[in-house]
């Protein structure tokens, strides 16, 4: 048995989550095409590589190759800074997620996660919070009307939207009484009880949290920041080269990152149903040891989560296919009238319940 | 004032809780998405895959030999007067003595082009013809290219080659029967 040492083992974790990230990130600019075109009853890129696989590497080696443009008047600092930050928040933020439960070597016990910390969902909504900074910033640096104007709305749009999206959260956070992503995710799956998902708790709590998202990564129907038919793309009308790649990136990894989140609060995380009895019956009947059987559910549980992930991806590309942007009053009208209310209206609900003992 | 009976009077209805809650109309939405989705394609992958071409599509030109295998055109201009585009340009020359297998008749053109960026393809070139020599092919189309003097087809690309089987290669339509018949001739010529 090899003895890793916790921060051995969690540079490895982290170092796999960032490559999976980027990885994940690639292929939703290639899934997105493809399921673009299938919704519109095409067949989207299938030259590059069998099935068009090799798109990304294509898209990559074009961004990468394109000249690299400074607009006259830019702030050049600042203007290289912007998408920086967009990514480089981007890429933090699945740090604290759990991607998997614990699998054990010998004696020693890891958790497939880069850190377990108690703080794990404000480090998230943190690291998200900051994102925005990357596209202000960019959108300042450009010395562009239209850059401005879609920086100005992201700034409004994610302000209003972590409020609603942040109380959702406050409900689930009453039922699980703890910051601890590993921990919500324990308590929604017990062994020997019948357990639900979040989700059956909080349905009203998941929809605003889900409409929230799509503000907060800036998808459409809320696209309002980039928005290329009014502002010719928003904040990154002036980026070219790899630059704005890192913001189109971003966007991904964004994606990624909050459909592992819902997945963790609302869906279970790395729970999947029955697996407990799987466990069991492989110890008493298969001859299996605990712990070599606790590592495959370990691991099938990762699966089961990224499965929850990539139809999360995949919900939000459909939505974008499906639905034409808001207009920008009736985003902030959504965001302060609606969603706001309902998501106080959801604590007062979750707190009666909680109160009257009807879910725990 | 009212042109057809067709108009709608519109009502403003104040809108219910269910239209108001977005929610419905979003999950229609995405029904009608997704049905899409498993839809046949209308994609048609152009290299591998060709979209079949009406028989009486007018492509490309070709100037036709007569069963014996000589050029059937006369040069004597009637093509370039019709065509509405002068597309067509030729000089014509006199046939010399030995070169009656070539050319059908005493007079032939010794240079016949065809400008494919000026040509609209309208075919008033194969309705003037008198000698039934030019026509535009049902099943072939001119290629893009980079550059524009390619574009202007001289006799090398346009005459119809010899061989039969070169011929349906350059999508000319012989039935096997036909092509046999010709290439007897041809042979019995040599």
């Amino acid at each position: 048995m090899i003895e890793l040492p916790a921060l051995g083992w969690q540079s490895i974790v982290i170092f796999v989550v960032f490559a999976l990230s980027l990885l994940i990130a690639t292929y939703c600019t290639y899934a997105e095409r493809v399921i673009a075109a299938f919704l519109q009853d095409r067949v989207g890129p299938d030259r590059a590589g069998p099935y068009g696989l090799a798109q990304p590497l294509a898209d990559a080696v074009k961004m990468f190759t394109k000249e690299e443009f400074f607009p006259g008047g830019a702030n050049k600092a600042l203007f290289i800074f912007g998408p920086c930050l967009a990514m480089i928040t981007a890429l933090m933020s699945s740090a604290v997620i759990p991607f998997g439960n614990s699998m054990s070597f010998g004696n020693n016990a890891f958790f497939l996660q880069g850190i377990e910390v108690n703080i794990g969902m404000l480090w998230v909504f943190g690291v998200v919070s900051l994102g925005v900074y990357g596209v202000m910033i960019g959108g300042w640096a450009s010395n562009n009307k239209f850059s401005l104007l879609g920086a100005v709305r992201a700034a409004s749009q994610n302000i209003s939207y972590e409020l609603a999206m942040g109380m959702a959260l406050i409900a689930v956070l009453m039922i699980s009484g703890t910051l601890s992503l590993r921990d919500i995710t324990l308590q929604q799956s017990v062994a020997g009880e019948w357990h639900f998902w979040n989700i059956v708790k909080q349905p009203l709590g998941f929809i605003i949290f889900l409409v929230c998202a799509f503000a907060e990564t800036n998808r459409t129907p809320f696209d309002l920041p980039e928005c290329e038919t009014e502002l010719v793309g928003g904040y990154h009308t002036e980026y070219s080269s790899m630059k704005l790649g890192l913001y189109l990136f971003a966007e991904y990894v964004n994606i990624f990152v909050v459909s592992a989140v819902m997945s963790v609060l609302y869906f279970g995380g790395f729970n999947f149903p029955f697996q407990y009895e799987l466990r069991d019956w492989l110890v008493s009947n298969q001859g299996w040891e605990l712990a070599s059987a606790q590592n495959l559910i370990t691991l099938l549980g990762t699966v089961g989560l990224f499965l929850k992930i990539f139809a999360f991806i995949f919900f939000f590309m459909w939505i974008r296919w499906t639905l034409p942007r808001f207009r920008y009053d009736q985003l902030m009208r959504l965001g302060w009238t609606i969603l706001i209310p309902l998501a106080v209206l959801n604590i007062l609900i979750t707190g009666g319940l909680i109160l009257f003992g009807v879910i725990n | 004032m009212q042109l057809t009976n067709r108009a709608k009077k519109l009502e403003k209805k104040p809108m219910t809780l269910a239209e108001r809650a977005y929610l419905p109309a979003i999950f229609q939405g995405l029904s009608i998405t997704m049905r899409h989705f498993f839809m046949k394609k209308a994609t048609v992958r152009y290299p591998e895959e060709v979209r079949p071409f009406a028989p009486i599509f007018r492509g490309l030109h070709v100037l036709k030999r007569d069963e014996q295998g000589r050029e059937r055109c006369t040069a004597c201009g009637l093509c370039a007067v019709a065509c509405p585009a002068e597309a067509i340009t030729m000089v014509a020359g006199e046939r010399k003595k030995g070169e009656e297998g070539l050319y059908r008749e005493e007079k032939y053109a010794i240079s016949y082009e065809v400008n494919m960026l000026r040509c609209i393809f309208c075919g008033l070139c194969e309705e003037a013809c008198p000698k039934a020599a030019v026509y535009l092919q049902a099943d072939k189309i001119a290629p893009p290219r980079y550059e524009r003097d390619e574009f202007i087809y001289g006799k090398d690309r346009l005459v119809e080659p010899v061989s039969p089987d070169e011929r349906s290669v350059r999508g000319i339509q012989l039935t096997p029967e036909q092509a046999d018949a010709l290439r007897n001739k041809l042979a019995q010529q040599v």
